[in-house]
Formats: structure tokens, C-alpha cells, sequence
């Protein structure tokens, strides 16, 4: 007997396609499920074995040349050399950096965000090429955009500077800032916003007061990121930001960071230095760690009228 | 129908999504100060008709709008319309509570704030009494700072119509209301609607019989996309001139 759709029956209408199943089968079933777990548990080992391998060599070379010294003074005659000094001004110089990188990428990615999702409609064509572009931004090597920005320089008359950094760090943070928040903002519901306008919202209104609201702690996730990587960035730095022993009174001034202190300091040959580098790598990743748990802090705060 | 006011009315409304026509052809008078239910199967086309009053149908998503609405007489399409007016003039219930992600206070006061009202006092008298006339007052009192999304559902939905009673619309709105709510909760925000019917023009969707029933003066079938019978309630419950409309207040087709 055959069914209406040509399966061959037992005759009392019944299928029994999946009852030839050998110990085999089992066997390889059971097995398959095995490799997967231990497969999983080993990445996951690798990945958190990574990051304490990280941490611990960092202190370990980094911890003895790590004083007081290297944190609140400027370098000192001879620091270079090995003898007095710290890096100050690398860290005030990446703190101000990478602050003055994030306030213009957050004011280039707010608007940039809720137009995507409010005014563009969240799946149009405009909505989906913009998203693609940044794609393709973000792959972008943040050396690209050291040159990009030096010759941005070159054509508005502007020198090594503070003010250069932040513009080219910037353009580095936008792409990750913004593809974080609209990855958030996306899934705002239809229903919240149709909520609002049919109070008589209008779009701005119902962008400002209830999407941005509802989507807070994922919009300040989002900034830490782009904090986060505008601060540990290098090669951006390294032509329009430039180095220098001072810390930066002006946005005109050239500005030292962290990033460039360490390879600086690697690149000498006394080992004293070379032990500061892994001092000021202490110092970088301690900075970034510190930022993660005050923004998560942060987030659980302001997620406190957040509807999920 | 003689003796009702119109308030809404719709003449040829079609909505098509490409190929797909979900709303065919309807002509409809809505009354003013009465409770008109639409009901129908799931499916049918019950919330596109909703949101197409309010004109939440959104054209990027490749909705296209044939026909006229009038309230009060205005063409709610036309271009030189602002769109939040007519928002405005209708508040919405959704069929799952959707409160603001801010406090009790700020979800009943978004309203009045954007329409301009910044006198706290008055605010705070406003919220108060919306807040009691949805039935919520006297359990929120103590904690309107508090997050709303903190309130059960049946209290939400009850904040979601202070907050659109606190617009001042004149119709009120609902998408099967009371389909994520418990059965007290239901017949709480039921009451609720029957109270404001005395000044406002409810229209609500609901595929559950029985609640059309006990709330409907008006009431219109909708039927794969096509109104099949409307009328004052009592007469299409009692006899139902279409034979769907019979199959369906039988049972036989749902």
C-alpha cells in the first residue's frame, strides 16, 4: 500500500520509516555529541586561557617597573635611558584622546542610528546599504585611517595634533560605535514605537524620549566598545596625533598615548625600558578593565525603566 | 442605524500588501458615543482596519492605502493632514500592553507633556485623574515613580489607557485588549470601556464572541478581508441575515 503522497505503508496505514535504527547509529550519535562538548569546552578553555595569560605576563614583567612614579610624572631626562620619569603624559594623553574620539563618534552615531531605524524605515534598501557600508568601515585597518586623516590634515592646514587624533580616532570608533547601537535599536519593538505615535509623537519625539530610553544601556555598551578600541589603537595615532614628552594643554598640541608609549619603550635596547613597556601595557589594560566595570555599573542603572 | 451619530466613516478602503489584498472594498459608518466591536477570525484583517484609523499602517513597509476615512468629516489621507493630529485624537490599546520604558508618572504624563502642558501641578492633577478613571489609582498612588514595566499586565494595560485618555482623544482604540490579560483583568478593562463610552467613541477588535456580546452596541462582521455584516449588535446577535455571519455566531466556522 502507498500513501497519497507515494510512501510504501505497512498496510494499517502507519509509517515506520525510522525504526531500523542499529547500536552503530547509536554509537556514532553518542559519539558525535562527545567531540562537540569537549570541542566546546576546549575553545572556551583557550579563549579564557588566553585572556589570563595575558594578564599574567603583563604583570609579571610589567609589576617591578610599575612605581608610583611611572604613574603621576612625565618623563624625566634620561628616561628613555632607563633612569627617572613616568608615563603621565601618555596616559592623560589617551584618556583625553580617546574621550575627545568617543563624544564625536557618539555625536555622529546617535543620529546616524535612530535615522537608520526611525526615519529610513529598519529594513529599507537605504537603511541596509548604509549598514553595509559600515560593514566594510569597520574592516577597515586603523592604519588606513592614520593616512586617511594625515592627508586630511595636509588639506585643511592642520599639524600633528590632539585635535588630528581625536578626528582620525573618530573615524576609527564610528563604524563600531554605530553598528553596535543599530544591532540594539533594531530590536526595539514595532509595538512601543506605534505606542508612542499613537499618543501624537511625533518621529523625533518618539527617537528621543522612548527609543533612546529603552535602548540606553545597549547605546552606552556600544560607546564603551568604541572607547575601548579607540583607546588601545596605535597606528591611527601614530602619524596624526604624533608624540611628545608633555601633556597636552590645547587640542592644537601634539598629544603622547599609551599604545605608542609601549612601542617606544619595546623598541629600546636597554631592558629597564623594555620592562617599563610591559608597565605601561599593566597600566592600559588595568584603564580598559576599570572603564568595563564602571559602564557595567552604569548600564544596570540606567536599564532600571528598560521593558523586556 | 437611525438613531446613531456618525463619527467615522470609511468609504472604499482597500489595503494591499503586493499581491496579498487584506482589506477589500469597505464601506463603513462608525458611531459616535457607542461601542462598536468588530469581530471576526484571526487573520481577517480585524487590526489592519484598526491601524488604518490611526494611520499606524506604515507605507515603507510596502502597504499601499486605497480609499477615504473621514473623522468628523475630515480626510484623514489627505496630504495637508498632520499625521499627529489625527494620532492624537485617538487613543490605542494594543493586544499586549506596551508601557513607555519610563515611571508610572511619565507614561501617563508623556502625553500632555508633548502636546505642551509643563505646569507640574497641573500634571500632577492630570495623571491623577486619568489614573483613577482607568481604575488604577488607588494601587499605584504610593509608587508612581516606580518603573512601569514593574505593574502586572492587567494594571499595564490599564496604565496604557490612562495614558491615552491623557492625549484627550475622542476615540479610544482596541486591538483585542484584553487578550493577554487574566479573566478579572478583562472584565475590568470591559467595564472600564463601557464607563467611557458616555464620552468617547470605542472601537474595538476581538475574535472572542462572548466579549463582543457584552460590550457591542455596533457591531461589524469582517470575513477574509470583507465586512459581511454590520448593524447594531442586538439585531446581527439575534438575527443574522448573512449565512456566514450565522456560521460563524454558531461556531461553525471560527
Amino acid at each position: 500500500m502507498r500513501t497519497p503522497s507515494g510512501i510504501r505503508t505497512n498496510g494499517n496505514g502507519r509509517l515506520s520509516l525510522l525504526g531500523r535504527q542499529s547500536p552503530s547509529w547509536w554509537r556514532r550519535r553518542k559519539a558525535q555529541e562527545v567531540i562537540f562538548k569537549a570541542l566546546m569546552i576546549f575553545s572556551l578553555l583557550l579563549v579564557v586561557g588566553c585572556l589570563a595569560l595575558i594578564v599574567a605576563t603583563i604583570v609579571w614583567k610589567g609589576l617591578p617597573a610599575l612605581k608610583l612614579s611611572m604613574i603621576f610624572q612625565t618623563p624625566r631626562g634620561g628616561y628613555y635611558l632607563g633612569k627617572e620619569g613616568g608615563i603621565l603624559n601618555a596616559i592623560l594623553g589617551s584618556l583625553y584622546l580617546a574621550g575627545g574620539a568617543t563624544l564625536l563618534a557618539l555625536l555622529l552615531s546617535l543620529p546616524i542610528v535612530l535615522y537608520l531605524n526611525i526615519y529610513a524605515g529598519r529594513n529599507s534598501r537605504t537603511a541596509e546599504f548604509i549598514r553595509f557600508s559600515f560593514d566594510v568601515l569597520w574592516g577597515v585597518p586603523s592604519i588606513v585611517y592614520g593616512a586617511f586623516g594625515f592627508l586630511l590634515m595636509a588639506f585643511i592646514g592642520l599639524r600633528t595634533s590632539l585635535l588630528a587624533g581625536m578626528i582620525t580616532v573618530a573615524m576609527l570608533e564610528l563604524p563600531i560605535m554605530s553598528r553596535a547601537m543599530d544591532e540594539v535599536v533594531r530590536l526595539v519593538s514595532r509595538d512601543l514605537t506605534d505606542a508612542a505615535y499613537s499618543l501624537g509623537a511625533t518621529r523625533f519625539e518618539t527617537a528621543v524620549k522612548v527609543v533612546v530610553r529603552q535602548t540606553l544601556p545597549g547605546i552606552l555598551t556600544a560607546v564603551l566598545i568604541a572607547f575601548g578600541r579607540g583607546i588601545g589603537d596605535a597606528a591611527s595615532v601614530l602619524f596624526t596625533a604624533g608624540f611628545t614628552d608633555r601633556v597636552p594643554t590645547s587640542l592644537l598640541q601634539p598629544a603622547a598615548t599609551l599604545p605608542l608609549a609601549i612601542f617606544f619603550q619595546l623598541g629600546t635596547p636597554f631592558p629597564e625600558v623594555r620592562e617599563r613597556a610591559y608597565a605601561s601595557a599593566a597600566v592600559l589594560t588595568i584603564l580598559i578593565l576599570a572603564i568595563s566595570l564602571i559602564s557595567r555599573a552604569a548600564v544596570r542603572r540606567y536599564s532600571r525603566h528598560t521593558i523586556r | 442605524m437611525k438613531d446613531f451619530k456618525t463619527h467615522i466613516s470609511i468609504r472604499g478602503l482597500n489595503v494591499r500588501h503586493g499581491s496579498l489584498h487584506i482589506l477589500k472594498d469597505i464601506t463603513l459608518d462608525i458611531p459616535d458615543r457607542r461601542i462598536t466591536v468588530i469581530f471576526g477570525p484571526s487573520g481577517c484583517g480585524k487590526t489592519t482596519l484598526l491601524k488604518s484609523l490611526n494611520r499606524l499602517l506604515d507605507p515603507s513597509e510596502g502597504l499601499v492605502v486605497e480609499g477615504q476615512i473621514l473623522v468628523d468629516g475630515e480626510e484623514i489621507y489627505s496630504p495637508d493632514v498632520e499625521v499627529t493630529h489625527i494620532r492624537r485624537k485617538m487613543g490605542l490599546l494594543s493586544q499586549k500592553p506596551q508601557v513607555l520604558p519610563m515611571s508610572i508618572f511619565d507614561n501617563v504624563a508623556f502625553a500632555p507633556r508633548i502636546h505642551g502642558l509643563r505646569d507640574r501641578k497641573k500634571l500632577a492633577r492630570t495623571v491623577e485623574h486619568y489614573l483613577r478613571q482607568a481604575g488604577l489609582w488607588e494601587e499605584v498612588k504610593d509608587r508612581l515613580t516606580t518603573s512601569a514595566s514593574q505593574l502586572s499586565v492587567g494594571q499595564q494595560q490599564r496604565l496604557c489607557l490612562a495614558r491615552g485618555l491623557a492625549a484627550e482623544p475622542e476615540i479610544i482604540l482596541g486591538d483585542e485588549p484584553t487578550s493577554a490579560l487574566d479573566p478579572q483583568s478583562s472584565k475590568h478593562v470591559e467595564q472600564r470601556l463601557i464607563d467611557l463610552k458616555s464620552d468617547y467613541t470605542v472601537v474595538v477588535v476581538t475574535h472572542i464572541l462572548r466579549q463582543a456580546k457584552r460590550i457591542a452596541d455596533y457591531v461589524v462582521f469582517l470575513y477574509l478581508g470583507e465586512v459581511v455584516e454590520h448593524g447594531p449588535a442586538e439585531r446581527v446577535f439575534e438575527r443574522p441575515c448573512d449565512p456566514r455571519t450565522r456560521a460563524y455566531l454558531t461556531g461553525e466556522i471560527s
